[in-house]
């Protein structure tokens, strides 16, 4: 990518992705954008498209910014806002977020240096490891509802009885930590994977160097090996924290955003699905963004200068 | 004090005996170079002694006390790697102070060493880089640091300069010598490069198969190598080992003449053969010459002023008193 030609073509051709990438991003968030300022209550009878059903119309409303919607300026914003449950959901999302990136960095690194323990059946061992991150949420949030935390039939509530307790009701009584279990157990494996390729290149050498210098296991764990994985720690953050961000099927499935487990995407949801309200919707995933943004903006600082040595 | 003695020491992998029992004895203040061809055990035999693999049997003494099942950091013994081993996120000050963390030891007298070690090997000015951005000569330094500001009774280096290039293994060399006569501290070295051993050592151990050929100083073994294999592998060019006909008339099952101690003469001597390749270094002209019963090819030192070329017919003739006598057991007949 030396000379001057070989640049400009080296742009021409990665022009089509750029493109591609930009319409992909930028048609939603304007039209988010767009919606969280008007008006838009469908069974009240506000229409888009008056014009007709076909793309090119909706193209042409979509153009002119929907001109037969209310333009209402902040107020679908201050409306969410002021929504007792705007603040409540925001907590729940950090907790949420919070809480499963404790867990799975945490168990993960345990995990990972189990792992990296000489085993026998070490391959079998490893695919069953990163087996739930394989399972789709709806079905390992029903699984755990259903199998595990069931307070007549799950296992749990079987395991209690054995020792003559009474079954905890998990999805209502602890609903967040219930949340948080259902949630580490998918995202565990895929943080146990990363830090496992980074256990894996540790060289043995600084160990050993580390052992001679008088260091016990825990302080080779904490000098040597704890530095070495806070690169892969970082990525196993940064990307969990995308995708727990928008976490929203196990709490369709188990709670129904009840017992104060609404996260801010579920309540974006409900206002736009069930109070079929979506200019108030739209509004909300402004927020989610904005919320998405200042996380991302901590973890930059926090953890992102990691990335960088 | 370093004084360190082997008693029978063997270690087995499973049921493949790396190192049959063997015994060694390492006196305080000596520079040992443990050197043999690639897979001989010179590197589990340093790494026995350092504590980071079980003795299966036997006996390690370290000042005359039983080491056999002390842990590496208690043996009072500093290694440094082939690697470097050094701590990637830790500053040059941060990496060299890492045993005297560990040990606890006061931070102002932690400060001193650092300086002594950073002034003896010039890494003043390094001290706050991490070792990413050192070159290999520096890191290398940076390691030895590490091991000297414990004090150790011993330095055990494991094939330590592998990793730089030509030139500045030449360097190195130099500097671990010194290094030792300033410190007079008992040294271990592992190499499989004989011109390492050979400069370095006041004792060499040459080592196949996890057995000791042969023990002595640097010249006994160029003098009288106890065997076809130590005759072979100390001493560049390798000793030239000649079989039959002429090994007979010496009533010897082999023998041997360095490539030094052939005269060499264009008209007249006692074996016949053409020259293949010479090579001509400017002091000396290294010789391979064919057709030399028993030996083939047949490598010669001549002085640098030696003209021959490719195809040339040369008359080579051993000196009588340099000739190495072998058994049909590859021992040295006196």
């Amino acid at each position: 990518m030396a000379t001057q030609s070989s640049r400009s073509a080296a742009r021409i051709m990665m022009a089509p992705a750029v493109f591609l990438l930009l319409v992909w991003m930028l048609v939603p968030l304007s039209l988010t954008l767009i919606l969280s300022f008007k008006r838009f209550l469908p069974l009240r009878g506000d229409r888009i498209g008056e014009r007709g059903d076909g793309f090119g119309d909706f193209l042409l409303d979509y153009i002119t910014g929907f001109p037969t919607l209310d333009w209402v300026g902040f107020q679908n914003f201050s409306a969410f806002a002021s929504s007792g449950a705007f603040t409540d959901a925001v907590i729940t999302t950090l907790v949420i977020v919070g809480g499963v990136l404790a867990v799975s960095v945490i168990f993960g690194i345990l995990l990972a240096m189990l792992l990296d323990q000489p085993m026998w059946g070490q391959g079998v061992v490893r695919i069953l490891v990163i087996a739930p991150f394989f399972v789709m949420p709806t079905v390992s949030a029903l699984v755990w509802k259903n199998m595990f935390m069931d307070p007549t039939n799950g296992l749990f509530a079987h395991l209690w009885r054995a020792f003559g307790a009474d079954p905890v009701v998990w999805l209502s009584d602890v609903p967040m930590f219930s949340l948080i279990l259902i949630i580490s157990w998918q995202w565990l494996p895929f943080a146990t994977l990363i830090l496992l390729t980074a256990f894996q290149s540790l060289d043995s050498e600084q160990l050993e160097a580390a052992e001679m210098d008088g260091a016990g296991p825990l302080a080779r764990f904490f000098f040597i090996a704890l530095p070495h994985l806070s690169r892969a720690i970082t990525i196993v953050i940064l990307i969990q924290t995308i995708f727990l961000l928008a976490v929203f099927a196990e709490i369709f499935v188990t709670t129904g955003g009840a017992f104060g487990t609404r996260t801010l995407t579920y309540l974006i949801y409900q206002r736009v699905l069930e109070s079929q309200n979506i200019g108030l919707g739209s509004a909300g995933g402004v927020y989610a963004i904005i919320l998405a943004n200042i996380v991302a903006i901590f973890l930059m600082r926090i953890v992102g200068k990691n990335l960088d040595r | 004090m370093g004084r360190i003695t082997l008693q029978k020491v063997q270690k087995k992998f499973g049921d493949v005996e790396v190192i049959p029992p063997l015994d060694l004895e390492i006196n305080d203040g000596e520079f040992v170079v443990f050197v043999g061809p690639s897979g001989c055990g010179k590197s589990t035999l340093l790494r026995l002694i350092a504590g980071l693999e079980d003795v299966t049997d036997g006996q390690i003494d370290i000042d005359g006390e039983d080491a056999t099942m002390v842990p590496p950091a208690k043996r009072k013994l500093a290694m440094v790697f082939q690697s470097y081993a050094l701590y990637p996120h830790m500053t040059v000050r941060k990496n060299i102070a890492f045993p005297m963390r560990m040990a606890k030891m006061d931070p102002a007298e932690q400060n001193r060493r650092i300086e002594n070690a950073a002034a003896a090997l010039n890494l003043t000015d390094y001290l706050d880089r991490r070792p990413g951005q050192l070159s290999g000569g520096q890191r290398q330094r940076v390691a030895i640091g590490r091991a000297i500001v414990r004090e150790p009774a011993a330095f055990l280096f494991d094939e330590p300069l592998s990793n730089l290039d030509a030139a500045l293994r030449v360097g190195m060399r130099m500097e671990i010598s010194e290094l030792h006569k300033k410190l007079d501290t008992t040294m271990i070295y592992v190499t499989h490069d004989q011109v390492e051993a050979m400069t370095m050592a006041d004792k060499i151990v040459v080592l196949r198969a996890g057995h000791i050929e042969q023990v002595g100083s640097p010249l006994e073994l160029y003098r009288t190598p106890r065997n076809t294999f130590v005759a072979g592998f100390i001493g560049s060019p390798k000793m030239n080992l000649i079989e039959g006909a002429a090994a007979a008339e010496h009533n010897a099952q082999t023998i041997g003449i360095r490539p030094e101690h052939l005269d060499v003469s264009t008209t007249a001597g006692q074996w016949q053969g053409t020259v293949g390749v010479a090579e001509h270094l400017g002091s000396d002209t290294f010789i391979h010459v064919h057709g030399v019963a028993g030996c083939d090819p047949m490598t010669v030192r001549a002085g640098g002023d030696v003209d021959v070329k490719h195809g040339d017919t040369i008359y080579l003739t051993p000196q009588a008193e340099h000739l190495h006598r072998f058994d049909t057991q590859g021992l040295r007949i006196a």
